[in-house]
């Protein structure tokens, strides 16, 4: 472990209370040219509400810490307090940028512990909704990184085609955010007629404007001069911080969960990983880029391959009945009523589930007691682990790479505070 | 920390380490030297506050390099836990998710922590990444983490008091606080 040690000591994290750090401004030192500033929580670059303490050195950052918890909700309390049907309205609202995730750990975990076996039409639809929010996360991740280092330009083009995919999410799940699509038991409702041609409009167009983003940012030399070099980490020190997603993969090592411990049908359809080499802020732009073309080509095999049958589990201990079936039978009246009231039973067990969010392993950690309400909720956000990485990525750099690097984290403070 | 020292490298990993010392007498089987069980498919084991650290040092020599997730739990009023009979039901459970992202596996470690004392020993030393995760453990349980380098709230306010996950901590009992600022 000894290589990893300036990991754990005081080297680039800014390990002091805010007295402390009031005690040591008030001593006059003309030798000691450091100071300490906050970045945020109130700045456009820091995404949200992410402050970061930073120990400056003229320009230069030696130690810092990004300081959260501005956003914290207490969402894990919460969850304990709704049922498993209600589940998915409220883990949605964690990570606003690719809420399809949270709610597929979420379904995923309520699902082992119930033992109920997932329509293939389900499986198909819930994989492509969420290559198409990957897309779309990573769509937001180039305006947003693009504002970030003064391509202004970039934010508007990222945001269009943010838009196209949403337009695509509201007409399926009636909601441009926080979908509650993905629901224990299957998808809350089938496919609209004519969505093929939805999605493949989507996919005709986005070739052409990801390669004028090629030539916006890829290969325009004051992008690379701000990105190359700058926040470099490597795959040991990734490990070591638990970090996962495209900051790990940009150190080199193929780490995808899509393909190294296959959910849903990622077995079934070809893809290609994106790594990088040197774990530097442009390998972390590119692989994000790229991974919006590899999420296409899962898209495109989805509506080629995707099955026809129920969308969600015909077990009527978890789905609740069909519309029509309603207004003929009072059992069925009776059912529905129930489900959405007291909500469905779940055996008593704990488990773990974990799929590959655009941000990295996004894990739920679920205890359930046997009735209809969680024990314990718990969600592994990527962008609240890989955020430690933060201090280790920008010391020694100048703070004006800071802004870059943590753009380059590409943090969630919705997910991060929970 | 003595268990950092000189062990960089990671031996052959061997799945079935604790397969030689096991008893035939001991009524659950064992891994790594304590009680194992399968839940839904994936790799349980269980520990108290005291065999804790060992055992993940002994879990990172066998591979296990990243620490995926690190969470508490709190038992209080749940009778449905089933545990190996060895294994002491305390109050608080700290969830540990391990990764050996070499082999592609899995495992959990279940370590009971009892409500009087809830101190652990950190196992930052072994994954740096824990520390943001203990930091919550710390916020949300009330749990102790002995050599913890940074054992501040994370997610709650400086002066928040209690600890909201905990079972008894009910819903809407302490108003929302916010903190006054200076000279406003």
């Amino acid at each position: 472990m000894t290589q990893l040690d300036h990991l754990r000591n005081g080297d680039a994290v800014l390990r002091m209370s805010e007295a402390e750090a009031e005690e040591r401004a008030a001593v006059v030192d003309p030798d000691d040219e450091r100071m300490i500033i906050n970045m945020g929580p109130q700045h456009p670059s820091t995404h949200g509400v992410l402050r970061v303490t930073m120990e400056l050195q003229g320009e230069v950052v030696l130690r810092s810490k990004p300081v959260i918890g501005y956003l914290h909700t207490g969402m894990e309390k919460t969850a304990e307090d709704l049922t498993f049907m209600q589940g998915p309205t409220n883990v949605t609202r964690m990570d606003y940028a690719s809420p399809l995730f949270t709610e597929l750990a979420f379904s995923l975990a309520v699902e082992a512990l119930l033992d109920v076996e997932i329509p293939e039409r389900a499986t198909w639809i819930r994989m492509m909704m969420c290559e198409l929010n990957r897309m779309s996360s990573h769509l937001l991740f180039l305006a947003t990184n693009g504002m970030d280092l003064g391509a202004v330009g970039m934010m508007i083009y990222g945001w269009r085609e943010r838009e196209e995919v949403l337009r695509f999410f509201e007409k399926v799940t009636g909601l441009r955010m926080n979908h509650n699509y993905i629901r224990p038991g299957g998808v809350a409702a089938d496919l609209p007629d004519g969505w093929s041609e939805d999605v493949e409009s989507i996919l005709s167009i986005l070739p052409e404007r990801l390669e004028q983003f090629d030539v916006l940012m890829t290969g325009q030399p004051i992008w690379r001069e701000r990105t190359q070099g700058i926040g470099v980490i490597t795959t040991e020190e990734a490990l070591a911080l638990g970090a996962t997603g495209p900051i790990l993969r940009s150190t080199g090592y193929a780490w995808d969960l899509r393909r190294s411990m296959p959910y849903l049908a990622y077995d079934d359809v070809d893809f290609d990983i994106v790594v990088g080499t040197y774990g530097d802020t442009f390998d972390r732009y590119a692989i994000r880029l790229n991974e919006i073309r590899e999420s296409m080509r899962i898209v495109e095999q989805c509506i080629e391959k995707m099955p026809d049958g129920p969308y969600r589990a015909e077990d009527r201990k978890v789905t609740p009945p069909p519309r029509a079936r309603i207004d003929e039978s009072m059992e069925a009246l009776i059912h529905h009523f129930k489900i959405f009231t007291e909500g469905f039973k779940v055996p008593a067990g704990e488990v773990y589930t974990s799929v590959e969010s655009p941000r990295g392993e996004l894990g739920c950690y679920l205890v359930s007691d046997g009735g209809p309400k969680p024990q314990r909720m718990h969600i592994r956000a990527p962008s609240f682990v890989n955020l430690q990485t933060l201090p280790h990525m920008i010391h020694g750099g100048l703070l004006a790479d800071a802004i870059a690097v943590i753009s380059s984290i590409d943090p969630i403070m919705g997910e991060v505070d929970r | 920390m003595n268990e950092d020292e000189g062990t960089e490298e990671t031996k052959d990993s061997d799945p079935d380490v604790g397969e030689d010392d096991q008893d035939p007498d001991l009524a659950s089987p064992r891994l790594y030297g304590v009680p194992v069980t399968e839940s839904h498919g994936q790799v349980v084991l269980h520990t108290d506050k005291n065999g804790y650290n060992d055992l993940v040092g002994a879990l990172v020599d066998d591979g296990f390099g990243v620490c995926i997730d690190l969470c508490g739990a709190d038992y209080l009023g749940n009778e449905t836990r089933v545990l190996p009979e060895e294994v002491t039901p305390e109050r608080f459970e700290v969830v540990v998710n391990l990764l050996d992202i070499h082999a592609v596996r899995r495992i959990r470690i279940r370590a009971q922590v009892d409500e009087s004392d809830p101190e652990l020993i950190s196992i930052t030393p072994f994954y740096p990444g824990a520390e943001a995760m203990e930091r919550e453990a710390i916020d949300m349980f009330g749990l102790q983490f002995q050599g913890h380098p940074d054992p501040t709230p994370i997610l709650l306010p400086d002066d928040w008091e209690g600890h909201p996950l905990r079972k008894d901590f009910a819903i809407g009992r302490i108003p929302v606080q916010f903190k006054a600022v200076e000279g406003r």
